[in-house]
Formats: C-alpha cells, sequence, structure tokens
C-alpha cells in the first residue's frame, strides 16, 4: 500500500518537474498577468489560483521532505515562477510558509532537547534584526524595479542548488578548541544519539565569523522570504563545528525566530495576501506530513536531485528574466 | 538528545517555551482554517471583493495597496469584521508567538545571573516588537 502511495508520489513528483522544465504553459502564467492585467483573472473562477496553489504546495511540501530541503527555499523561485503573483507577494507568503513550518516543528525539537537554545539565541539576534533590513531592502528594491529582486533572487537560487549538490555535511565535526566568544556565551553541550546510544561532547568554534554569515543569512531571508535552512545548517555544521542533528533542529527552531522579524515587515507592509499565504501553508504543511511518512520508503536521493535540478532552473529562469536576456522565451 | 553544560535556562523553562509555542502554533492555523472558511465561503463580506484581489495580485504591494484601497501597518485591526482582514488574526497570532516565547525567558535567565543571556533576549523581544509595530518602513503607502 504504502509502496503505491510512493509511486503516486514519485509520479507526481516527476509531473511537477516536467511541468517545470517543459515550463511554456504554467511558466509564464506571470509575463501572461503582467501583459494583460485582468485576463488571467477572467479567464478563471476566483478559487481556480488559489486550489492550484494548495494541491502545489501539497506536492512541494511532499517533495521538500523526501529532498531534505526546506518548504520555503522551494515555493519562492516555483511559485513566482509559474504563478500569476507578483513577487512581492511571493515572497510573503514564501515568509509565512516557512515560518508556520518552523513553529510547528520547533516546539518538538525544543521537548526532545535536540535544538539548542544557547546556540539559537545570539545568531537568531544577529539573523532576525538583519532579515528586517534584508525585508525593507527587498520591498524598497521591488518598488524602484522588481528586476532588481528578480535578477538577485535567481543568481541566489542558482547559487542554493549548487551548495546544496556540493555540500557534503558533517555528523560530528571535530571542534579541538573552543574559542573565546563561544566559551564566553556557553555554546557547548552534550548529545546523545538516540540510534546508538553514544555521547558526544560538542562545542563550537570559529563563533565570530558564524555570526558575521548570519548577518548576510538573514539579509538574504528578509529580502527573498526563502527561509534560511539551507545557509543555516552548513554554517552550523561546517564552519562552528555542531553536530549535524545539533545543526539541523536548532536551524529549524532559528527559522521561527529570523522568519518572524521578516514576517512582521512584509505584513506591515501589506505584502501578505491571505488570498495566496493561507493555502500555501495549509498545503506546504499537509504535504510535510505526507512526506515524513512517505520518507522511509521513498527514493530520497533521486528527488533530491531532481529538486536541485528543478532549483536551478527555476533560479535560471528568474534570472533570464531579471536580466532580460530571452533566453527561456 | 542534548544535554546543555553550563546551562542557567533549565529544561523545564525549555519545556515551558516548547509548550506555549506548540499551542500557539496549532491554535494559529486552526484560528487560520476558520477564518478562510469563512472567508472562502462568502459568510463575512470583505473588505476587498475576492474578484479584485484576483484582478490585482499581479500588481506590486505599492500598487495593490492602492487599487484595492487595503491598510497598512495595524490598520487592518478597524477591519477584522470583514471576510478578508479576519485572516489575520491566525497570521498575526503566528508572527507574535516568538515574542510571547521569549518574555518566558527573561525571568530565568534574571534569577540564575545569567546576564549576557538575558540582554541578547532583551534585545530580540527589542527587534521583534520594532518588526511588529509597524515603525519600519511606515509612510510606503
Amino acid at each position: 500500500m504504502l509502496k503505491n502511495v510512493t509511486r503516486l508520489f514519485t509520479m507526481l513528483s516527476l509531473w511537477v518537474s516536467a511541468v517545470v522544465f517543459a515550463s511554456p504553459l504554467g511558466a509564464f502564467a506571470t509575463e501572461a498577468a503582467a501583459a494583460s492585467p485582468t485576463a488571467s483573472a477572467d479567464a478563471h473562477v476566483w478559487w481556480f489560483w488559489p486550489l492550484v496553489l494548495l494541491v502545489f504546495c501539497f506536492v512541494l511540501g511532499v517533495i521538500a521532505v523526501l529532498a531534505g530541503v526546506g518548504g520555503g527555499v522551494l515555493y519562492v523561485p516555483l511559485v513566482s515562477g509559474f504563478f500569476p503573483f507578483h513577487i512581492d507577494f511571493v515572497r510573503g507568503a514564501g515568509l509565512m510558509v516557512a515560518l508556520a513550518g518552523a513553529l510547528a516543528a520547533g516546539p518538538g525539537l525544543l521537548k526532545r532537547n535536540l535544538a539548542s537554545l544557547r546556540l539559537a539565541l545570539p545568531m537568531a539576534l544577529i539573523a532576525s534584526a538583519c532579515a528586517v533590513v534584508g525585508a525593507m531592502l527587498g520591498l524598497y528594491l521591488s518598488k524602484l524595479d522588481p528586476r532588481y529582486v528578480q535578477t538577485a533572487l535567481g543568481a541566489t537560487i542558482m547559487g542554493i542548488s549548487i551548495l546544496l549538490l556540493c555540500s557534503k555535511n558533517s555528523e560530528y565535526p571535530v571542534v579541538t578548541k573552543q574559542d573565546a566568544i563561544s566559551h564566553a556565551l556557553g555554546i557547548e553541550g552534550l548529545y546523545q544519539d538516540q540510534a546508538t546510544g553514544k555521547e558526544f561532547e560538542w562545542k563550537t568554534h570559529r563563533t565570530f565569523t558564524g555570526l558575521l554569515l548570519f548577518v548576510v543569512i538573514g539579509i538574504m531571508a528578509g529580502m527573498f522570504g526563502l527561509g534560511a535552512g539551507w545557509a543555516n545548517i552548513p554554517v552550523l555544521n561546517l564552519l562552528m563545528g555542531a553536530p549535524l542533528k545539533v545543526s539541523v533542529a536548532t536551524s529549524k527552531f532559528l527559522l521561527s525566530i529570523t522568519d518572524t522579524s521578516a514576517a512582521w515587515v512584509y505584513m506591515n507592509q501589506g505584502a501578505v495576501i491571505p488570498l495566496i499565504a493561507i493555502p500555501s501553508i495549509i498545503g506546504l504543511m499537509l504535504g510535510s506530513l505526507v512526506g515524513v511518512r512517505l520518507l522511509a520508503v521513498a527514493k530520497a536521493s533521486f528527488i533530491r536531485y531532481m529538486v536541485i535540478g528543478v532549483l536551478f532552473f527555476a533560479g535560471f529562469k528568474a534570472l533570464d528574466k531579471g536580466l532580460g536576456l530571452g533566453i527561456l522565451g | 538528545m542534548t544535554k546543555q553544560k553550563n546551562v542557567c535556562v533549565t529544561p523545564p523553562e525549555q519545556m515551558r517555551y516548547a509548550i506555549i509555542l506548540e499551542r500557539g502554533a496549532y491554535l494559529g492555523i486552526l484560528i487560520m482554517l476558520i477564518t478562510y472558511s469563512i472567508y472562502a465561503f462568502g459568510i463575512l463580506t470583505p473588505h476587498v471583493p475576492i474578484e479584485v484581489v484576483t484582478h490585482s495580485w499581479h500588481l506590486g504591494v505599492h500598487d495593490y495597496l492602492e487599487a484595492t484601497n487595503s491598510p497598512t501597518g495595524w490598520d487592518w485591526v478597524a477591519l477584522v469584521g470583514t471576510g478578508d482582514f479576519i485572516n489575520f488574526i491566525g497570521l498575526a497570532l503566528l508572527a507574535v508567538m516568538t515574542i510571547i516565547c521569549y518574555a518566558t525567558l527573561i525571568l530565568p535567565y534574571y534569577r540564575c545571573g545569567d546576564y549576557i543571556y538575558l540582554s541578547i533576549v532583551i534585545a530580540e523581544i527589542a527587534v521583534l516588537t520594532l518588526a511588529a509595530s509597524g515603525i519600519l518602513g511606515s509612510g510606503g503607502h
């Protein structure tokens, strides 16, 4: 039964990627809407796009879990590329999607003591303050010319897809000497692997560099509405030396703080439309629940490579659109 | 499982943070489901008719606000009885949960004299409250 469901979702994943790669139908919905402001709305009943968005986000939620990436990073480039919504509203909804996902996952991670409050709080302060700046900068640039944001988003998404392809996480990084900042903040702990029962004492190093990188992460999260798990995890794990599971859990918890600050800016500026945001949140959350159940039996590596391919294409499309190259039509 | 060393915030405080966050998040999502149903089924008349929203969502936020006469900042509170702006109750609850949870950390850090983390918590509350206040970037509409 479960295998049949897995097969069905693999087919759905392929279908989504086929739509993305084949692009002429869905890919240019935005351009069609821009060219003819009322055409897309006149052609469909009001619930058409919210319903398509709900189903699309459900599939996206399943794929995101199977591929091991956050929903927000898939949501913004794909929805901005293939739906007739302005990028301002897609980024606003993207932040709400990432926030809702982090708020739903955060309590469980804290209860099981997987997420480290001590590691998260200093990073969150830097990232959330910079996310506010990023959100304001993004909305300002978009007001000047949306192509600025589109171009930067495209380049970022292509960079993320390369990062996902190349990054090799380290389960238990070796930290020989704790740095002074980490020591002063008491960023350390004892991690117990539930599978093996082995205990692993951890501490961090290169904390100052990590804090500086969270400036960049915060600005990007706020500017593009992406969520930032794709960047949090390598910084916490590879740079600062936190164990992989602690890094993943702390990153998810961090998102609930970083995205809150940026989400408020978007909401206060009127860039959150419930008709777009709520079906997206519900679809992705339901999809994530199904994705978690399928995780045990799905061929996750294949889906991960497919998602990286789709992300690269979506990034290239945004870059093409932003620079007006016209390579994709 | 991570056992934290040298940590003033004891597991009960972290548990309290988690429990409040969990209840708030699920309540926010439940409210969103209910209010969206009210909106979608037309039980309350929206401030901006749905067709106007779908005709305008391709516009940038500034043009959209002008076209739909939508409010910015906290002005939506005055329109909370309308079908569309009632949805902001759930969205705002999700966005306010982190501030509430952070507030629960103040006392434990103060009690154990961890003034560095107490400062971090207070600074974070200030950042989030400033972002939520609507002061930043106001006047754009």
